[in-house]
């Protein structure tokens, strides 16, 4: 893909790749019990990453996620299968959620639980499987 | 160790080994021995889920301790429990296969990880105890099974693909249709609920809503009218590819026709069970018609499986029969349930050997073929042991699986489907007996490119080829001869499965909210 000619394009997407980055964490961590969840919120991560394709070209952008998204898609998939083994261990059925409310200081009480590692699982899911296609595409149009 | 955990490892098991060949995909040897040993473990998982249930009783799992109906059952009755086994053998015998046919440009993009989400996919399927989870799986195994059709890109693949992708997004809908409309009429999705609810609602839509579910599944399942998708694409990815969906996918849908209308759709038999059991009757006959008229190996094969669903649906339809004695039904089930067992473990024969058959003579037209009798008898004698059972001769595991439907159709009175059947078994013996005459029988000719392949003897390839073959055919030889105790399983399972009030139970819907809506509209609604 030719990079883009735009420098509002790529100025703005310098700025917006880390907002739009904090929003999905924002909507993945906030899923469990309000609008939210690993599958939006990796929509909107590869979203942005999408954007930064759009703005420079596949080797930056390989460049930028470090990660093979091969890696990410069996990473998350991994997690969001061995999210269900805990309750397993303890004698509940597979899935149970199981919470863990540490004290830390600075942050308080902050809860912890197989639901948000299983959420993960499907955020990194989400992301490998996008940015999977989406690469193969604009090399496909190189 | 908890009974519940059986259930839950045929889904769990490929997950996770699609998960981690995944994660190493760089390494082909790794993906080689994750898929070795991922689908051994899934078959030691389904042979103890069949011991278990087969001695417990039937098993569930509440997933995340939800009580059902508001959380996913996994629910493990024997024909669940049967189908899961074959996912088992299918899986492994596919895998030890494909090690010598996959080949390197397969394997770095996602062979191996995708076969196992479809068995992850097709287990689901079978053992879930949600309708719409059911959904779930179906999309899953349609995922998965059209990375794995387009694997290596050739035209003819994408051809076929796009058919196969078209007609089965189209059911899918229906299906989706389909189960929101079920939840509209009784506010569940659990099947047992389903059932339990369906048996108390009197409303005209509660066919409509069968007969959706009967063309969805009927889509899946190959069935007349709406098989056209299943002979344009089945003969195109990799002959492994071909041999696990021939074996595995079609039956999914037989499956979940079986389920449906045994255990939620059993109102209006006369109704829809007569249609099962004429469309399994056209199903035979086209579907076999189709295969006499082709002459490239694979296809014969392909258009095969839609004449062999037709058998399935014919031992489902038998139920319609106003006058069928209760044995007869439980013969009925009982042999489709055989029949289902049997064809997949002899299609996936058939479809492996026609892999080996290409690697020698590099064809899979008939025209081109030839001289392996003479050459490779052993081969041949790979060949001629599924396709006679294929055909229903005797002592193979196809005889008593036809045996069993036959003689149902003949106390049930259904003369004229049974003359269907017959007739479909005489022509599917014309169709192999021309595969036979062609590519085993008749002489190569002398300036064959690649006669040299056939006098040398085998190299380590092909023995690899030769070990799942050869695992199948025995699989085939002891269903037949030594059919007694397998029949006795699957009479068992048809005991079940006409007894709908054993499943609901074991799913066990507590009493406060199994009658939720007592005033429920009679026509749909105002």
């Amino acid at each position: 893909m030719i990079k883009s000619k735009s420098l509002i394009l790529r100025t703005a997407t310098r700025f917006l790749l880390p907002l739009q980055l904090l929003f999905s964490l924002f909507l993945l961590l906030r899923g469990h019990n309000e609008p939210g969840g690993g599958f939006i919120a990796g929509l909107v991560a590869a979203g942005a990453i999408a954007l930064y394709l759009i703005a420079f070209n596949v080797d930056e952008t390989r460049e930028l996620i470090r990660f093979s998204p091969h890696d990410l898609f069996g990473v998350g998939l991994f997690l969001a299968c061995i999210a269900g083994i805990p309750p397993l261990l303890m004698g509940h059925p597979y899935f149970t959620a199981l919470w863990w409310r540490p004290e830390f200081p600075f942050f308080g009480e902050v809860s912890l639980s197989t639901p948000l590692l299983f959420d993960v699982g499907v955020y990194l899911t989400v992301i490998g499987a996008v940015l999977a296609i989406v690469l193969a595409l604009a090399e496909a149009e190189d | 160790m908890q009974l519940d955990l059986l259930v839950l490892f045929p889904v769990l098991l490929p997950m996770m080994a699609a998960a981690i060949s995944v994660i190493l995909w760089r390494s082909p040897l790794a993906q080689r021995i994750i898929g070795v040993v991922g689908t051994s473990g899934l078959l030691a998982a389904s042979i103890w889920l069949l011991v278990a249930t087969r001695r417990e009783g039937i098993i569930t799992m509440e997933m995340s301790g939800f009580p059902p109906p508001f959380g996913i059952v996994l629910v493990s009755d024997l024909l669940s429990a049967l189908m899961v086994l074959m996912v088992g053998i299918m899986g492994f015998t596919v895998v030890i296969y494909s090690l010598a046919t996959a080949g390197e440009e397969y394997e770095r993009f996602g062979y191996y990880p995708l076969m196992h989400l479809l068995h992850a996919g097709v287990a689901g399927a079978f053992l879930t105890g949600d309708i719409f989870n059911l959904y779930v799986w179906f999309e899953v195994m349609l995922v998965a099974s059209f990375a794995l059709l387009i694997l290596g890109g050739k035209r003819p693949q994408m051809e076929g693909a796009v058919k196969y992708v078209t007609i089965n997004l189209v059911s899918s809908m229906i299906l989706l249709t389909a189960i929101g409309l079920t939840y509209g009429l009784t506010g569940t999705l659990n099947m047992a609920h389903i059932a339990q609810t369906f048996q108390e609602v009197d409303s005209p839509m509660v066919t409509v809503v069968a007969m959706m579910y009967m063309v969805a599944f009927g889509i899946k399942a190959g069935s007349f009218p709406l098989f056209f998708w299943l002979p344009a694409s089945y003969h195109t990815p990799p002959v492994a590819v071909s041999a696990l969906f021939a074996g595995l996918l079609t039956k999914v849908g037989a499956y979940a026709l079986f389920r449906v209308f045994t255990l939620i759709f059993t109102q209006d038999v006369e109704f829809t069970h007569n249609i099962l059991l004429w469309a399994g009757a056209i199903t035979m006959l086209t579907g076999v018609l189709g295969a006499a008229a082709q002459f490239e190996f694979r296809r014969i094969l392909s258009i095969h499986i839609i004449s062999q669903i037709g058998y399935m649906l014919m031992a489902l339809g038998l139920l319609a029969s106003p006058d069928i004695p209760e044995e007869a039904a439980h013969l009925a089930i009982a042999g489709g349930i055989f029949y289902i067992i049997h064809n997949i473990v002899v299609k996936t024969n058939l479809f492996l050997v026609s892999g080996v058959v290409y690697r020698l003579l590099g064809s899979y037209q008939l025209k081109d073929l030839g001289g392996i009798y003479r050459h490779k008898p052993f081969l041949a004698f790979l060949f001629f042991v599924p396709a006679l059972s294929l055909a229903g001769l005797p002592p193979l595991s196809g005889f008593f699986a036809k045996f069993a439907v036959i003689r149902a159709g003949l106390e049930a009175y259904q003369g004229v489907v049974v003359a269907f059947a017959l007739v479909t078994g005489l022509l599917t013996l014309y169709s192999m007996v021309k595969i036979w005459m062609y590519a085993f029988w008749s002489p190569l000719d002398d300036d064959h490119p690649r006669k040299h392949k056939l006098t040398e003897p085998n190299d380590a390839t092909t023995w690899v080829m030769y070990t799942p073959i050869i695992l199948l055919l025995i699989c085939t030889v002891v269903l037949g001869i030594y059919s007694e105790p397998f029949f006795e399983l699957t009479l068992a399972s048809a005991a079940e499965l006409l007894d709908p009030s054993q499943y609901i139970e074991a799913v066990g819907i507590a009493d406060e909210i199994s009658h939720p809506i007592e005033d429920l509209p009679a026509g749909g609604g105002e």
